[in-house]
């Protein structure tokens, strides 16, 4: 269906740069089963991006990027960080907010699309930093779950403000000295999964993006929750490796250190009644599909 | 005594004044503006193809609202711009270099972009200084887009802008037309093909 929506014009095509033409012919736009397994094997919706070589960032967006159920009818909200100058390299439509205001700005966009396009599928996923997540945007992040608005918020958790050299946000850890934050942090982690859990959210994941297939999974779940029943958050380890001193290859170690059963990012999730409900209809739909897929399958080769 | 302002070819200063602030009104239909002065349409087209005729890299910049067949109308004004182009390839000499370079949206693509494959409305002279060009023509680029992308080049080069916008024209350009449809587009190929031969291409 959306492949039919961005056509270049016959007489133009051969002028426009490749990676266009590739995001019209190899993109995975209107493939309902699109996943993380497609990232080599067709385009990704996300050029040359301008973080930090080797920065987790960079491994979040094309793990959530090839993620989205429904990238053609998705509008993302960012806000000022790192993440904001990967977006104009990205191939989804996407606001930039002023910096906090990303939940309050998908919140209006979530109910105007809602109006606008009564008979489509719109999907609003707020992408931001920790700082604009809970310090300078916590009013409005808790004041769009308790409103229970249906979108999903993903924050991209460094813990400190990168962009700007290194300040202390609410994430850091206690005692953590970051490069202007020089007396260490006197104060704990804020537990922003369990404040979501507590402020209305109906799925909550605390988790590193070590693992593409678990992105694929949760980046889903957190979508069609928000779809149909309520707001839905997840909080993703993205480390700053050049604000804790390490090399570019070291991004992936040091997530697979913080997710050990004992440490910060231990996979943790928090599923409302509905949500589950939800999930098992899911999971039943998707078992029949591919019950279906194999029975037509083995027909075929009879 | 105030001193009308004229939308000339730069390199102006740094931030430029937009046009319209420095007095410089759009024309009304059946009009063009040729550095600010509204003109009929067709000296307007006669001008328009003079300019393509004698620069040594005559350009067409079509933008998103061309590039994308969004609608019927999108995808005729295509065909009228590239009839355009070969148009213009034939009636110059082979000293000249004429082109054709999509501008496909808006994003400012940092850190870089190719110049020779495309321009981007937030840093045109890179493409503009990249590919000597001297004289060019925006088409299907968004109004608010196109507004910054001629200030910008009148700041900092000395391109001849010409603007075949679907509103109601643009004062940054040297040259605009307005209410821009695929047959505006290919009368402006006629008078090309009209003058051809007529025209000595620029020395400088
Ligand atoms: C209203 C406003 N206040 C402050 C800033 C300055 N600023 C830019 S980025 C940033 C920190 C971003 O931190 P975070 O959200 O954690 O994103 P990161 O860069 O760590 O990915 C700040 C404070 C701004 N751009 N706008
Ligand atoms: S400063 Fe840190 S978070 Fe930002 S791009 Fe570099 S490594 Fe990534
Ligand atoms: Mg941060």
């Amino acid at each position: 269906m959306s492949l039919e929506r961005i056509k270049i014009a016959p007489e133009m095509f051969d002028i426009m740069p490749p990676e266009y033409q590739d995001l019209v012919q190899k993109a995975t736009y209107g493939n309902e089963s699109r996943g993380w397994k497609d990232i080599g094997t067709s385009k990704e919706l996300i050029e040359e991006h301008s973080l930090c070589a080797g920065c987790p960032e960079s491994m979040a967006f094309r793990y959530i990027l090839a993620s989205l159920p429904n990238p053609e009818d998705t509008v993302m909200v960012g806000s000022t960080g790192c993440t904001s100058l990967v977006f104009p390299h990205v191939g989804i439509h996407n606001i930039h907010s002023l910096f906090g205001n990303q939940n309050a700005i998908a919140s209006g966009l979530k109910r105007a699309l809602t109006v606008r396009f009564p008979g489509r599928v719109k999907d609003v996923v707020v992408l931001a930093g920790d700082g604009a997540t809970v310090d300078i945007g916590l009013d409005m992040t808790l004041q769009a779950w308790f409103r229970q608005e249906k979108f999903t918020t993903i924050c991209f958790d460094n813990e400190l403000y990168a962009n700007t050299g290194g300040q202390e946000s609410g994430l850091m850890q206690k005692g953590f000295v970051a490069k202007m934050a020089p007396i260490g942090k006197h104060f704990e982690k804020v537990r922003l999964p369990e404040i979501a859990r507590e402020s209305g959210c109906h799925y909550v994941v605390n988790c590193t993006v070590s693992k593409p297939n678990l992105i694929e999974k949760v980046v889903k779940n957190a979508i069609y929750i928000a779809r149909e029943i309520g707001p839905t958050y997840l909080q993703l380890y993205t480390p700053c490796i050049l604000e804790i001193g390490k090399n570019s290859m070291e991004g992936l170690q040091e997530m697979r250190d913080a997710e050990k059963p004992t440490e910060r990012f231990a996979y943790r999730e928090y599923i409302s009644e509905p949500a589950k409900e939800l999930i098992a209809e899911m999971t039943a739909k998707e078992k029949e599909r591919k019950a279906a897929l194999k029975k037509q399958l083995a027909g075929q080769n009879a | 005594m105030t001193v009308q302002y004229k939308v000339l070819p730069g390199p102006e200063h740094y931030l430029p004044p937009s046009a319209a602030s420095m007095g410089i009104r759009l024309p009304d239909p059946g009009q063009g503006h040729i550095n600010g002065r509204i003109v009929p349409e067709e000296e307007a087209m006669e001008a328009a193809a003079r300019q393509f005729l004698m620069a040594k890299v005559p350009t067409i910049f079509p933008g998103p609202l061309v590039l994308w067949a969004w609608n019927e109308k999108a995808a005729k004004k295509a065909t009228a711009i590239r009839h355009l182009y070969e148009t213009i390839k034939e009636c110059i000499t082979p000293s000249q270099k004429p082109m054709l370079i999509p501008m496909p949206d808006y994003r400012p693509k940092y850190p870089k972009i190719d110049p020779e494959v495309e321009i981007n409305p937030n840093h045109p002279n890179l493409t503009i200084w990249h590919n000597k060009i001297d004289a060019c023509m925006f088409v299907g680029v968004h109004c608010h887009q196109a507004n910054l992308s001629l200030k910008i080049i009148r700041g900092g080069t000395n391109c001849y802008t010409i603007a075949m916008c679907a509103q109601a024209g643009h004062e940054d350009a040297m040259l605009s037309f307005r209410d821009a449809t695929a047959d505006k587009i290919m009368r402006l190929a006629e008078w090309v093909r009209k003058l051809k031969g007529s025209v000595q291409p620029s020395e400088n």
